[in-house]
């Protein structure tokens, strides 16, 4: 009998901050065992979304059930489902690559050998091996990303959150990043990733949602999604703002 | 250009301003205290401007001088203080380099640093009201000392930094800096025997010498012309002018440097295996223990503190040398070590987010976060203790002092465990500067400080009254402080661990929300 409960569910997710609404409503049900997609343009609420599916923070209004489990009122077992990769946050920088993965599965009361073992397993699945040794605060940024999706799958979470997990990581890391992430859904965990990049989306995921100030624009699997249209022009359509590419005519230097 | 870049000085200075509120309170009162130390100058200036020319002479030039090292010295160390108008920003724009070079001088005078500095020069020339020939002579001095200061600093920072930028040397010139300032007050008093005044002194070799060198030579020009000392006079002007001259080639130099090639950090920094955390117990609380304690050797922010507590009890030794201030140093170095804690979270800064999303019990937090503390703070405690009862030569005080140490540190990391579940403000992240406080930070951490310094005091005061019995004589009395101590700590620390924990359940993630606001 599969889990058939849906990995993450929100309800009426609001947030405000100050005069501006960031979040207005949100609804979702994440199917276990997706490959969930998330894209929406710049300040459409995406990284606010997460963190407030994530325990990281608090929302307004609105639910938020992890596997069954309501986040908000049971944060502790909540959270031990959960993997979480942030975007635009610090790290415990002045610990080596190893201590800081190390230390995530500790916080996850993993026993030593096993958080030791999976932190060497995922150093070498992420390409740090050479840098398991070097302080964090010494990373570049995209070696920054990938110590932290260490840190996000040591405890072998059921379900990921990602927020921008390809930025700034090389072609090579992020195909061996999608390679793992594509064997963890196979073996029955559920992925959300949040990125701009449509064609990344496309290929990698089997359900998207688009967001735009605040709200849902559309969500279900990709087909149903983007209606037979590419994703990036089914995108713009339900997002509009294209401007044209007048406008600019001293642009083309030839002309001057 | 060199307006641009001037208002953009103006610009980025009124949008600080209208981040918030805070910001503003913090430059007002930055401002005034500023203004209060240039009246207060100036006021000295005018008294000193009715004395004898040797004693007018000697204040301009060793004042001065004085002044331009301060510009020269502070920014090496200090680099969080003015970084919005960082040559290395303007980079990619093709600004003519002169240009470049006037528009950024221009605009680091227009500070509260540089403008407070520029009417002080001028004001010096109050010194010379008695000879009117010497005023035009003070008026280029002061110019001249400004662009001296100005230039200079830039251009000692530009060809510094390249060694400056390497973290280790940075954090380890701090030190260098930090420690002697600390020390300066009371070795001063120590070396000045009683009764000694300017007027006996003979600095007279100090300031031959100063006034021919780059520091002192513009401040000489009003004294030489005053006396009618051309030749002198002529020779300082030249030291001057080469001076600026020099700064200003040097400073082109380094520009022309940084804006080709960006100085990057390239050492980088390993430590073998899995250090502490292959020590600790394998629990969430051991985790948290192993990071902190890591933290407060690797991080200079905490590393400082333990630096600088040992040399408190030289400074109360020397401060009064065989008497009793002495024995304050155990217990004052556990209360500070013990408060160090409540910045821990603001400290960690959005680092928080790994605690906040890992299913951590807010008292595995506050325990690891103490214990850590505890362990740096004990060794100091017990290390102060024998070493402060040595210094003031009654080792009969040693229980009572550890005793005291011992208690003030428990109730100080108590009462921190509930203040930094509360509270978090600005501070100084890992990299800026140890100088630069960050605007906006004043009042939360004012209140949380007095707040918290006085609840430390009330719990503390059972095991402060026993000692300052003991130190008045009853020995009896220090052997109740060496039990009621760490009793009474212990006791504090656990019941602010409990209550603190049971916040940080609560309000973790408004932490990290404010965290994340401050970035």
């Amino acid at each position: 009998m599969p889990d058939v409960a849906p990995a993450l569910v929100l309800r009426g997710l609001w947030r405000r901050f100050g005069a501006k609404t960031a979040v207005a409503g949100i609804d979702l049900d994440v199917p276990a065992g997706s490959f969930y997609g998330l894209v929406g343009p710049n300040g459409a609420g995406k990284t606010t979304t997460l963190l407030m599916a994530t325990g990281l923070l608090r929302p307004d209004a609105g639910q938020v059930w992890v596997g069954g489990v309501d986040l908000w009122a049971d944060p502790v077992r909540g959270k031990a489902l959960l993997g979480v990769l942030p975007d635009g946050v610090k790290l415990f920088d002045r610990l080596t690559g190893a201590q800081l993965v190390t230390y995530a599965g500790l916080l996850h009361g993993l026993d030593r050998p096993t958080a030791t073992r999976r932190a060497d397993d995922l150093l070498a699945a992420v390409d740090l091996v050479a840098d398991r040794d070097t302080l964090v605060v010494d990373y570049s940024a995209g070696m920054a990303k990938k110590v932290s999706l260490a840190c996000a799958l040591v405890h072998a979470p059921r379900l990921l959150v990602l927020d921008e997990p390809f930025e700034a990581v090389d072609p090579i890391s992020a195909a061996n990043i999608r390679d793992i992430l594509a064997d963890y859904v196979r073996g029955g965990g559920t992925v959300i990733v949040s990125s701009h990049v449509m064609d990344l989306v496309q290929r990698m995921c089997d359900h998207v949602a688009v967001i735009a100030a605040g709200h849902v624009l559309a969500a279900g699997t990709l087909d149903e999604v983007r209606a037979g249209a590419t994703l990036e022009d089914r995108f713009v359509e339900l997002v509009g703002g294209r401007t044209g590419g007048e406008g600019l005519a001293w642009l083309r230097t030839s002309s001057a | 250009m060199v307006a641009h870049l001037v208002r953009l000085k103006l610009i980025l200075t009124a949008n600080g301003l209208r981040r918030n509120a805070w910001v503003v309170v913090g430059f007002v009162v930055g401002s005034l205290y500023g203004l209060g130390v240039l009246v207060g100058c100036l006021a000295a200036l005018g008294y000193v401007s009715t004395q004898a020319f040797e004693l007018r002479e000697m204040t301009g030039v060793l004042a001065g001088a004085g002044l331009v090292l301060l510009w020269w010295v502070v920014p090496l160390v200090a680099f969080g203080l003015d970084a919005t108008m960082d040559p290395a920003r303007f980079a990619p724009f093709p600004i003519p380099r002169p240009q470049l070079l006037v528009g950024l001088t221009l605009a680091g005078l227009l500070g509260v640093p540089g403008v407070l500095t520029l009417l002080g020069a001028l004001g010096s020339t109050v010194l010379w009201w008695h000879e009117p020939r010497a005023i035009p002579a003070a008026l280029l001095g002061a110019l001249l000392a400004v662009l001296t200061c100005l230039l200079g600093s830039r251009a000692l920072a530009g060809a510094l930094a390249r060694v400056v930028v390497r973290r280790r040397v940075r954090e380890a010139g701090v030190a260098l800096v930090l420690v002697p300032l600390v020390l300066a007050g009371p070795i001063l008093t120590r070396l000045v025997p009683a009764g000694y005044s300017l007027k006996d002194a003979d600095v007279t070799p100090l300031l031959r010498v100063v006034a021919w060198t780059p520091l002192g030579a513009a401040w000489s020009l009003a004294p030489d012309v005053a006396e009618g000392r051309w030749g002198q006079a002529a020779g300082r002007l030249l030291v001057a002018l080469a001076t600026v001259a020099a700064a200003a080639l040097a400073w082109d130099r380094s520009l022309r440097r940084a804006l080709v090639e960006p100085v990057r950090e390239t050492t980088k920094r390993r430590d073998r295996g899995l250090g502490l955390f292959g020590r600790v117990p394998a629990t969430p609380l051991g985790a948290v223990y192993a990071r902190c304690l890591t933290y407060w050797v690797r991080d200079p922010r905490y590393a400082l503190a333990v630096v600088l507590v040992p040399v408190l009890p030289i400074v109360f030794a020397l401060a009064d040398p065989g008497g009793r201030l002495v024995v304050v140093a155990a217990p004052l170095s556990g209360f500070l070590m013990g408060w160090a804690i409540a910045a821990d979270v603001a400290y960690d800064g959005t680092a928080f987010w790994l605690h906040v999303a890992s299913p951590l019990r807010g008292l595995a937090d506050r325990w690891g976060r103490a214990l850590a503390a505890a362990s740096v703070t004990v060794v100091v405690v017990l290390t102060l203790s024998v070493v402060s009862a040595m210094l003031s030569h009654r080792l009969t005080l040693l229980p009572a002092l550890v005793g005291c140490g011992l208690g003030m540190a428990g109730c100080a990391l108590g009462v921190a465990s509930v203040a930094s579940a509360l509270v978090v403000y600005p501070v100084r992240q890992p990299g800026d500067s140890p100088f630069s406080i960050r605007q906006g930070a004043t009042l939360p951490a004012f209140l949380t400080q007095i707040g918290g310094w006085a609840l430390v005091a009330a719990f503390s005061s059972p095991v402060t009254v026993l000692t300052s019995l003991a130190v008045a004589g009853h020995p009896a009395a220090g052997w109740a402080a060496l039990v009621v101590g760490p009793v009474l700590g212990g006791g504090v620390l656990a019941l602010g661990a409990w209550l603190g924990g049971r916040l940080l359940d609560r309000t973790g993630p408004d932490l990290l929300r404010r965290l994340l606001a401050m970035t």
